[in-house]
């Protein structure tokens, strides 16, 4: 039934909300493991980071970043609502706000991400 | 113009599982979902079996699931659905009788469950109970609930949850537990501060949008989890 019934967006920021969610936790099993090879494995380690910095690491990660934000821009939304109870009135227009304010955000991010996949100069330089 | 009307259909003297049936129907933009099924069970086959009464909104008996949405089949007319081919299926969730009847039992039992009467703590008034136009209004849109259980068979979490006591339940309870003339909204906070009560709620919204009375579920949903935390601090 969760696949046939024809829900609106309330039912889609419900699913992707937990789409995400599953995506951050798998993610977080993976950084367990990876951040347990810098002790047991580093050369191991080292060759994983530079996996991740390959430009199919990158889109993974451009991902990632999505999952997280989308993930916390809905929860904002929720903890929204359950605070002001009324403001359940206009879910839908705090739903597009989210998806606003997580393509102005999310762009600077994959920017970010993924420049040096294309040979790019990243736009902010942490030091590196 | 010509409508195909697909039916989920089972017959439990007959039938392993359920399945789908076709009928070709003559119909008009403004004809109701519900007078295609009358047209079916006149003309072409007497053996479908639905719940209606009113046939005006009203009553609630003929909530079932069309277009893959839960909606009253009195209230929906076929120019809303756009396109020739209506599906329609029982409400999910709860187990078929047979073809479109649903049995209730358990939703009823659930809506029993929240106390959803006037429980008055003070000795019966000479005169009416007297209210305030502005306590009044806090419990206005839940006194609409007609029990059709578009609701409650349309939330995820009921589907997954089938002991979750559901929005049609914390909607009555609503009702009374804002009501300022109720002396039982402690008991009834209690009831729904249960594991199966509010917080079972993940703000889906399928609830407000299947409601044919146009309730805001989720506010009262989450206006009654205020009251329980209030409650407890």
């Amino acid at each position: 039934m969760l696949f046939r019934y024809r829900g609106s967006e309330g039912m889609l920021a419900w699913a992707f909300h937990r789409i995400s969610g599953v995506a951050i936790w798998a993610f977080i099993l993976l950084h367990v493991l990876d951040i347990w090879l810098a002790n047991v494995n580093y050369k191991l380690y080292n060759d994983l980071l530079s996996l991740y910095g390959s430009p199919g690491g990158r889109v993974l990660e451009t991902a990632l970043g999505a999952a997280v934000l989308y993930h916390a821009l809905n929860g904002v939304r929720i903890i929204v609502m359950d605070f002001w109870p009324a403001m359940t009135r206009y879910h839908k227009q705090l739903w597009y706000a989210n998806w606003v304010l997580f393509t102005v955000v999310g762009l600077v991010f994959a920017i970010q991400i993924m420049a040096p996949a294309f040979g790019l100069q990243a736009p902010f330089s942490f030091g590196g | 113009m010509q409508i195909e009307l697909r039916i989920l259909r089972f017959d439990p003297e007959r039938d392993q599982k359920p399945h789908e049936e076709s009928y070709k129907v003559e119909a008009s933009p403004m004809d109701r979902v519900l007078d295609l099924l009358h047209k079916v069970k006149y003309e072409q086959d007497g053996t479908l079996t639905f719940r209606r009464s009113c046939a005006h909104g009203v009553c609630g008996s003929d909530a079932m699931l069309i277009n893959g949405r839960n909606r009253l089949a009195c209230k929906i007319r076929v120019d809303q659905l756009k396109g020739k081919r209506i599906t329609v299926a029982p409400l999910p969730g709860l187990p078929v009788t047979k073809d479109l009847v649903v049995d209730m039992d358990s939703f009823f039992a659930k809506f029993r469950s929240v106390q959803p009467y006037l429980q008055p703590g003070d000795p019966d008034p000479e005169r009416e109970r007297r209210q305030a136009a502005e306590d009044r209004a806090k419990f206005d849109d839940t006194t609409k609930c007609i029990l059709c259980a578009a609701c409650t068979t349309s939330c995820p979490s009921f589907w997954a949850q089938p002991s979750y006591v559901g929005p049609a339940a914390i909607v009555n309870a609503h009702r009374f537990i804002f009501d300022s003339r109720d002396d039982a909204a402690e008991a009834r906070l209690e009831i729904l501060a249960d594991s199966d009560g509010v917080w079972r709620c993940r703000t889906i919204f399928n609830c407000t949008d299947a409601c044919p009375r146009g309730i805001h579920i989720t506010q009262a949903i989450l206006e009654v989890s205020s009251k329980i935390v209030e409650h407890h601090a």
